[in-house]
């Protein structure tokens, strides 16, 4: 005879089924510690069901950052997940790993080095951990300069163009260096390299070029502004460098353009940053900073760490960090060699081709980026009297796209443009729907009226006898609050 | 009849990855190959020069965490490639950093009101947390002086001999000078007495450590705010006080929840903590809190627009891996208050059993307190014929990494050894090294010193000169102090 047994007990929480159990039945504090634990499956499930709500990585065409990467890539990630980066002395290996990567890039960006020479150069967090780096090495170098001429050294400052990346501002702001930005013009949106020059004065610690401008990916021409510099310098003596920030382009130039010049060929070039997590095929967190020679990187700001009997100079900001983008990276240098990187490159470009064509065939945009830089995409609307940009972006949100809208910084603040970045998962298949998505929001759009006019429409339908003052005031808060956002939206990290 | 066919050089998916072409020749080192190669050979090629690196869960140098549930890697897995700054398109994930942010900052006792939300940040570690917290400092010293008229040039930060290295990063590269406390033998932390005293007017803050990296020992932050108190009523420099609880933070409250160390003392306006050490979360991330708003001078907060809310950020890095944050989350969840206190009186308990089969060796001097981080850090009694590098070394044999540090000045002629026990550092394991570290003891008492083994080949060989012999000897033990100051810069986290 079998004694049926009824399940009783509350406390007896692993027979209930994680959906049905009464973890998932309260709500968690989100404020607060909970004082219990609760099951690893539960804390599990719960975890996973809120962030289905996230976004797609791979459906964010926002981002130039790397979303997908092999299997066996993956596996070597997970097996190296709890390794601390920053001991050195119990894994060898991966400091090795993070060296080579080091020499490997800065072979591919022409550094100066003889047959036995190790390069300057050291993995970071990303291109904002880099160009910190990079600037504090120029900034030091320069008090140094100028205390050994005897003058004052209290006021450094930099010279980039308004396009520069967020993390440029930072840098300024948090080291205390004036950022002196050569504005924009509508039609022109990089850096000048006449302007630039023209802004150097006695006190610029550099002048920071950039290979591919984030809003719409085209490279600045380095070359020029080398050879306007060597100029001024010739004139001046004041011996000012150049920095490139290639976070996007150092990945894409020496596969697809390369006999442009824009890296250590350029003699002013001392220092160059790349982000290993966008066109170095890498998720996100890992970023390199190359400096030319040794002289570059002032010996004080170097932090000796004796391993395994040698020493291994450090210049980092972070410290314990994970292992495995270091390790991917070599992975993704070893596995697709210079012909893979080359093969990939290729065929975003020829993907951004065929994005392009196809919103141009629409009619309705003005293509914005240049086929010359980084595989986007970037246009704007012709006619921006009933709809704008924004509401492109929002519609696309809901067949799952994220292209996001941005306005240009100044002094093109009256330009806004949608960016698609094309990565290495963004496949033509991908790129040929989204084209016929956006047909589509094209025609929702023209079934809605412009937002300011259904306001009229309805006020006069309802017959009021508005004076005409009223309407014009209510066009123009509309008109100010459609500004207000605007300009709220342009504060908003463009990466 | 079955044709039999060559394998065809091109046709290199059909070779077994170990007799494939490719891992006959070598790879270049320090240039990218012209050619690519198949996945599989990658990952082998990688997989198996890394198999020649330390096993993680043995590196007992390390307070970063070693091991997770297999749930929280799945967590961790799926969300690799979500890029944490995109908020707008992740915000699912920016609301659990704030929520850890606001758990941490009440596990803190910040003195929040009901609704009012925490200021904090989730960082990539403590040495980004602290150049986060030192810069909110320096800048708000520097506007005080400037409104008080006076030079802002050459600010300072008092700490202990004993700071991690990141500090001095801070310093340096921030341009702050670092005044230390020196220690001294049996002191191994920072007195607040003389903290104190070094104190001027261009301190911008006292930085104490709450769990010292080299003997885990907590730093006494209540009797430091006391003397501060006075101090500023005496000057009237308002001097605040940074807690830097890398290791301490998530120990503290949960096994010495009436130790005074956090907001609840009114000088303390910003505490950063190792998500990735006490946090029980993989290498990468930390945390900074502020005691409140105006502890954070907003012209350092950049305000990025999402989803039409404005969500300030103050942060070196921007492009990073969201793992970890989801990962600290997980484990606030999954474990809550007793599961992390359970968790660190477990790792009390076992470095407890440590401590005790060290002592029973007779061999040993424990310098580490009972009270504080869970390590245990011992030093050799009796010095003349070995020292504790060798011993260090002879574990690896065993596959244990421990490591062996001097301390900072003035006790540099003191060394110890120092073993962290982590959550996945058993009772088992800790019985285990205690057999090794004696198994170690033999065989170095076997073995003769360094030194007098090269004087005996001397007389062996007949060398008749005793001055070559003295000079000998002095040459090795300039050696060995060259080393071993060598080893004192050894980053020691």
């Amino acid at each position: 005879m079998v004694l049926s047994r009824t399940v009783h007990s509350e406390s007896d929480v692993s027979l209930h089924s994680t959906f049905a159990s009464r973890y998932v039945r309260t709500s968690l504090p989100r404020f607060k510690m909970p004082e219990e634990s609760i099951p690893k499956e539960a804390a599990y499930q719960i975890i996973n069901d809120e962030l289905m709500l996230d976004g797609n990585p791979r459906l964010n065409l926002a981002s130039f950052v790397t979303t997908w990467m092999e299997p066996e890539c993956d596996k070597l990630m997970m097996a190296a997940i709890n390794k601390n980066y920053v001991d050195m002395d119990e894994y060898p290996v991966t400091t090795e790993l993070q060296n080579r990567c080091v020499n490997m890039i800065a072979h591919l960006f022409n550094a100066p080095l003889g047959d036995e020479e190790t390069a300057v150069g050291v993995g970071t967090v990303g291109s904002s951990e880099a160009i910190m780096l990079a600037g504090l090495a120029f900034k030091r170098k320069w008090q140094n300069k100028m205390r050994a001429l005897g003058k004052p050294c209290d006021k450094p400052n930099i010279v980039t163009g308004a396009n520069v990346q967020v993390c440029w501002e930072k840098f300024a702001r948090y080291f205390e260096v004036e950022l002196k930005e050569v504005k924009l013009s509508e039609g022109y949106y990089v850096m000048d390299p006449d302007k630039a020059v023209e802004m150097v004065d006695e006190n610029t610690i550099c002048v920071a070029a950039i290979l591919g401008s984030t809003l719409n990916g085209e490279f600045e021409d380095v070359k020029r502004l080398n050879d306007l510099l060597v100029k001024k310098n010739a004139e001046t003596g004041w011996d000012t460098p150049i920095h490139v920030d290639a976070a996007s382009g150092g990945f894409i130039a020496p596969f697809i353009y390369p006999e442009l010049e824009w890296d250590f060929r350029l003699p002013l070039v001392k220092s160059i940053n790349v982000s290993g997590h966008k066109y170095g095929l890498v998720y996100a967190g890992v970023g390199w900073v190359i400096w030319r020679n040794k002289e570059d990187l002032p010996d004080e700001l170097i932090f000796h760490i004796n391993y395994l009997g040698a020493d291994q100079p450090t210049f980092t900001l972070n410290f314990s960090k994970g292992s495995n983008q270091i390790i991917a990276q070599y992975y993704q240098l070893i596995r697709l060699g210079f012909e893979g990187y080359k093969n990939i490159m290729e065929n975003c470009q020829e993907n951004a081709m065929v994005l392009k064509e196809g919103l141009e065939k629409t009619g309705r945009f003005n293509i914005v980026s240049k086929d010359h830089g980084v595989p986007l995409v970037a246009f704007s609307l012709k006619d921006h009297s009933q709809h704008n940009e924004f509401e492109i972006s929002d519609m696309l949100r809901r067949f799952g796209w994220i292209v996001p809208a941005y306005t240009m910084p100044p002094d093109a603040q009256h330009i806004t443009v949608l960016r698609v970045v094309i990565r290495e998962d963004f496949s033509r298949t991908l790129a040929e729907r989204l084209v016929s998505d956006i047909v589509k929001v094209l025609h929702e759009l023209d079934t809605l009226p412009g937002k300011v006019t259904a306001k009229i429409e309805i006020h006069e339908e309802k017959g009021l006898e508005v004076k005409q003052t009223e309407l014009e005031v209510q066009r123009k808060i509309t008109e100010f609050w459609r500004k207000f956002v605007a300009n709220k939206k342009k504060t908003n990290g463009v990466c």
